[in-house]
């Protein structure tokens, strides 16, 4: 039923369908990069697109929005 | 009572302001919306001597490029001497830009094909050739005329400087001839002189007055892209064909790739001009050029999200020169307006030149070039 | 781009798109319906692959999948502008992913129904960029959408009755939810306004809820500041008086907190065609439209959140209207005349939605909460102190406000801390200014360049 990605490394459980902010979420994994000033945590906020806090790196893409990307088996993740 | 008014708070109005404020007189600036609203608010910052052809323009440049330096010391405002990148697709028109440097006589260095990427590593292969301009600068344009408002009056003015906004400009007043000030939506606003910097709506402000000044409307629209951690472009950066469009006189689109890193991570992409009147509307072609052209100066662009576009409106003279000095048709009228696309890198030369007309000094420059009645004068 | 445009296009797959979508579809038309998500629903019918039972749902699923088959229903796109070509058509342009990358997708049509719905409006407060702090809406969207629970120690603060349902579904879902802290009334839910709206069993319910789970409900209260290293730890929760200024405070531990205080009617599609707009009763910008849905440009129609915060039963309803007129005005013979019993429903729902505005607004007194290094602007990371300094520097409005300290230059263009700036600047919210609605490629955005030179492209 369920299968991982991983993150830094690590694996962690989806269950299909999830979005990868909804996966790393759920592992207890809150926050995934920092803002390029202040160097402040960030992860998931608005969770339905808008506020870009949630931008994250999947298989070595550019930044994308962790709330709306479903995770895939096999996704890397990489957090800043 | 005022020595003099300035009528719009942009970057121009706001240097003229400053320098007048500096010579010792008192200065009110009214503007019907906010510091910077105008086109002030929608420009990339170019300080630029390097897409200038010789003549009175080019002066007036590098009298403001040194202007800005020192501005810049006092702080308040980005001021980046980033220096700017022409590039040359082709060994022909590497040949002109070479050509051009030699009768600009402003510091430059010729980069070869060979050199361009220790200049700019992303820079797409295949290019020609370049010049390289060391003084070439960006200024954040609207913080630099908020703070010329509010530190230059304070900090290093013997007049005072009074910032009326909101305030909309109805009538120019007039008495035996001679300007006594302006009506405005809040009452009268007395003054020795007058100063137009209106912008583009300069023309406007001069109607008001009874003379005609034929400013009007050339369209530009800016890409900014998302902002990136390591910076990819050092330079303004942009081609020769920029430097053509600018002289144009066409009424359509024109395009040419302009690209620059900023403080804040973003890269700010232009540049179009189009004679379309006041329409905002975007037109997605012209960003898509813009785009198409910005990914073939810079590939590693593809992959990088614009986030936002803005547009402008650059107040253009059919002669693409300002008019800055004393209107003869009105006394106590000056004009400090019609700087095109160049408003920002020109804005303390302009603004300085006119505080000595104001202050009844003899300008450092010729100001015949500029003169407010030269379209009449060329219809007659 | 595809050969000959499309009757209808419709932005938006929840209950207003596809209402509208639907009707158009039934009777004939060649429809498409874009949609951000995997799935369509919107946010307040989002759910998982397989969904749990939710008032409203069956219904919402059911027209979905009467829609799949008779409309191009293309999910995971993401619209970034529509504009009008010279011939009077409508190219909407949008994005979507898939194996390869990124990849543009453009649509021509002859009429555009924008449902783009609403997002929520948090206002600013000390700590609200923490992990952790989510809005209510992210709270809602995790837990329908992928099933995950905010948080196992949930505070929920702000305005308005969307904060019930968000607190029993994560009651109901495990989580200890340490409080509802209502900024407005002082009523209690024994006289919430849902009742005199004739909505007595949704707020007994909600109410039923909150008591099994022993939730405390509390007006008059707001969380004022949230605490915390590297996520949330605890927070401040006020009491307040009417305008929202604080009167005592106390310490609340959790590990999560679900703000909202109302919510953004999405309209930038509609501003980007130059569609007039209107004032609801919070000051939120709203597109204006006629009794069939049409807005003040020829062939844009606009249903649910975008003209008017009303809720998803009035989504619908208006989807529906706005589908008839379409249908009418694409099939002059087939007019039919309005009916009647969507009117009324429509009216209804509408007084509803303006009276619930009415009852929860924003109280100016939030402002007194915030210190000068608490940020206004999460991308830019833009403090009070900078928007206080632009205000100084002669800024007269949030545009220049923005010009001046960058709140709203970052990725989410404003749609985060536009309200609050609007605030600051003393002025209601303007109609957003968005021409590229979401974040394109330049690779993608190339793609859109016409073929031909630039001179003729300007014709």
């Amino acid at each position: 039923m369920t299968f991982h990605i991983t993150v830094d490394g690590r694996p962690v459980p989806v269950v299909p369908g999830q979005s990868i902010g909804a996966a790393l979420h759920a592992a207890g994994v809150r926050s995934w990069r920092t803002t390029r000033f202040g160097g402040r945590p960030r992860g998931l906020f608005c969770g339905i697109g808008v506020c870009f806090d949630c931008l994250i790196s999947v298989n070595g893409r550019p930044p994308e929005r962790a709330c709306l990307l479903e995770a895939e088996p096999g996704d890397e993740v990489t957090t800043a | 009572m005022s020595d003099v008014i300035v009528v719009g708070a942009g970057v121009v109005g706001a240097a003229c302001a400053y320098y007048a404020a500096r010579a010792g007189l008192d200065v009110t600036v009214v503007d019907r919306g906010p510091v910077a609203g105008g086109t002030t608010g929608s420009g990339e910052g170019n300080v630029l001597v390097s897409d200038k052809e010789p003549g009175p323009e080019l002066e007036l440049a590098m009298l403001s490029n040194g202007l800005w330096r020192a501005l810049a010391e006092h702080g308040g405002f980005e001021f980046e001497p980033k220096g700017g990148l022409v590039v040359a697709e082709t060994d022909e028109i590497q040949r002109r830009l070479t050509e051009l440097a030699g009768k600009q006589g402003v510091e430059h260095a010729m980069v070869s094909g060979a050199e361009l990427r220790d200049y700019e590593p992303h820079l797409a292969e295949g290019l020609a050739g370049g010049v390289y301009y060391p003084q070439d600068a960006q200024v954040q344009p609207m913080l630099a005329a908020a703070s010329l408002l509010r530190h230059g009056a304070e900090s290093f003015g013997r007049g005072t400087l009074r910032l009326r906004l909101g305030v909309t400009v109805t009538g120019v007043l007039r008495s035996g001839g001679r300007v006594t000030g302006v009506r405005t939506s809040q009452g009268d606003v007395l003054g020795d002189a007058v100063v137009n910097a209106a912008g583009t709506w300069g023309g406007e402000i001069a109607a008001l007055a009874g003379v005609e000044l034929p400013i009007l409307p050339r369209r530009g629209f800016i890409l900014v892209t998302e902002p990136l951690r390591e910076p990819l472009i050092r330079h303004k950066v942009y081609t020769a064909a920029y430097v053509t469009n600018v002289a144009s006189d066409s009424a359509g689109l024109e395009t040419s790739a302009v690209v620059e890193g900023t403080p804040a991570g973003t890269v700010l992409i232009g540049a179009s001009r189009e004679r379309v009147g006041f329409d905002r509307t975007t037109s997605v072609p012209v960003l898509a050029r813009l785009a198409e052209q910005a990914v073939a100066l810079f590939p590693a662009l593809r992959e990088v999200r614009a986030i936002r576009s803005y547009c402008g409106f650059r107040p253009y003279c059919p002669d693409h020169l300002p008019v800055i000095g004393a209107d003869p048709r009105v006394p106590g009228l000056y004009h400090a307006c019609g700087h095109e696309g160049a408003g920002i890198g020109l804005a303390p030369a302009t603004g300085h030149l006119l505080a000595q007309l104001l202050a009844g000094e003899r300008p450092d420059l010729d100001l015949r070039p500029f003169r407010p009645d030269r379209f009449s004068e060329e219809a007659a | 781009m595809t050969g000959a445009p499309y009757d209808l296009v419709v932005v938006g797959g929840g209950p207003a798109g596809v209402a509208g979508a639907l009707t158009a579809a039934l009777a004939g038309l060649r429809v498409a319906l874009l949609d951000s998500g995997a799935r369509l629903g919107g946010q307040y019918f989002r759910h998982a692959a397989v969904p749990e039972r939710e008032p409203g749902l069956d219904r919402f699923l059911l027209q979905a999948r009467l829609l799949d088959g008779r409309a191009d229903v293309l999910t995971r796109h993401q619209v970034w502008n529509v504009s009008r070509e010279p011939g009077g058509d409508l190219t909407v342009h949008a994005l979507t992913r898939d194996s390869s990358g990124e990849r543009p997708v453009t649509l021509r049509a002859r009429r555009l129904l924008i449902a783009t719905g609403a997002h929520d409006r948090p206002l600013p407060f000390p700590g609200w960029d923490l992990p952790g702090v989510l809005t209510a809406g992210g709270a809602q969207a995790l837990l329908k959408g992928g099933g995950v629970l905010a948080g196992r120690r949930v505070v929920i603060s702000g305005t308005g009755p969307f904060l019930l349902p968000v607190a029993s579904g994560l009651a109901r879902a495990g989580a200890a939810v340490l409080g509802v802290y209502e900024a407005n009334g002082g009523l209690g839910l024994a006289r919430h306004p849902l009742l005199a709206l004739g909505k007595a069993g949704e707020a007994a319910a909600y109410a039923a809820a909150l008591a099994r789970h022993r939730v405390p409900y509390r007006t008059r209260h707001a969380v004022i500041a949230a605490h915390g290293e590297r996520e949330v730890e605890a927070v401040t929760v006020a009491r307040l008086d009417p305008d929202w200024n604080v009167l005592s405070t106390r310490i609340v531990g959790c590990d999560t907190l679900a703000v909202g205080y109302g919510f953004v009617p999405q309209i930038e599609l509609g501003t980007q065609l130059g569609c007039e707009t209107r004032g609801d009763p919070d000051g939120s910008p709203v597109l204006r439209v006629d009794a069939a849905q049409r807005t003040s440009v020829p062939g844009v129609w606009a249903a649910g959140e975008p003209t008017g915060v009303a809720g998803w039963r009035q989504a619908e309803v208006e989807g529906r209207i706005a589908g008839r007129a379409i249908v009418g005005e694409a099939r002059p013979i087939a007019r039919r005349g309005p009916d009647g019993v969507l009117l009324r429903r429509r009216r209804q729902w509408r007084a509803f939605g303006e009276a619930l505005q009415r009852a929860y607004p924003v109280r100016p007194g939030w402002q007194s909460w915030l210190r000068d290094d608490t940020l206004v602007c999460r991308c830019e990371e833009v403090p009070l102190a900078r928007v206080r300094e632009a205000l100084e520097l002669g800024a007269t409005d949030a545009r220049s406000v923005k010009l001046l300290a960058r709140p709203g230059m970052g990725w989410c263009q404003g749609r985060v801390c536009g309200y609050a700036v609007s605030c600051l600047a003393g002025e209601a919210p303007r109609p957003p200014r968005r021409p590229v609605a979401q974040p394109v490629t330049l690779g993608a955005l190339a793609e859109a360049a016409p073929e031909d030179s630039p001179d003729e492209a300007a014709q």
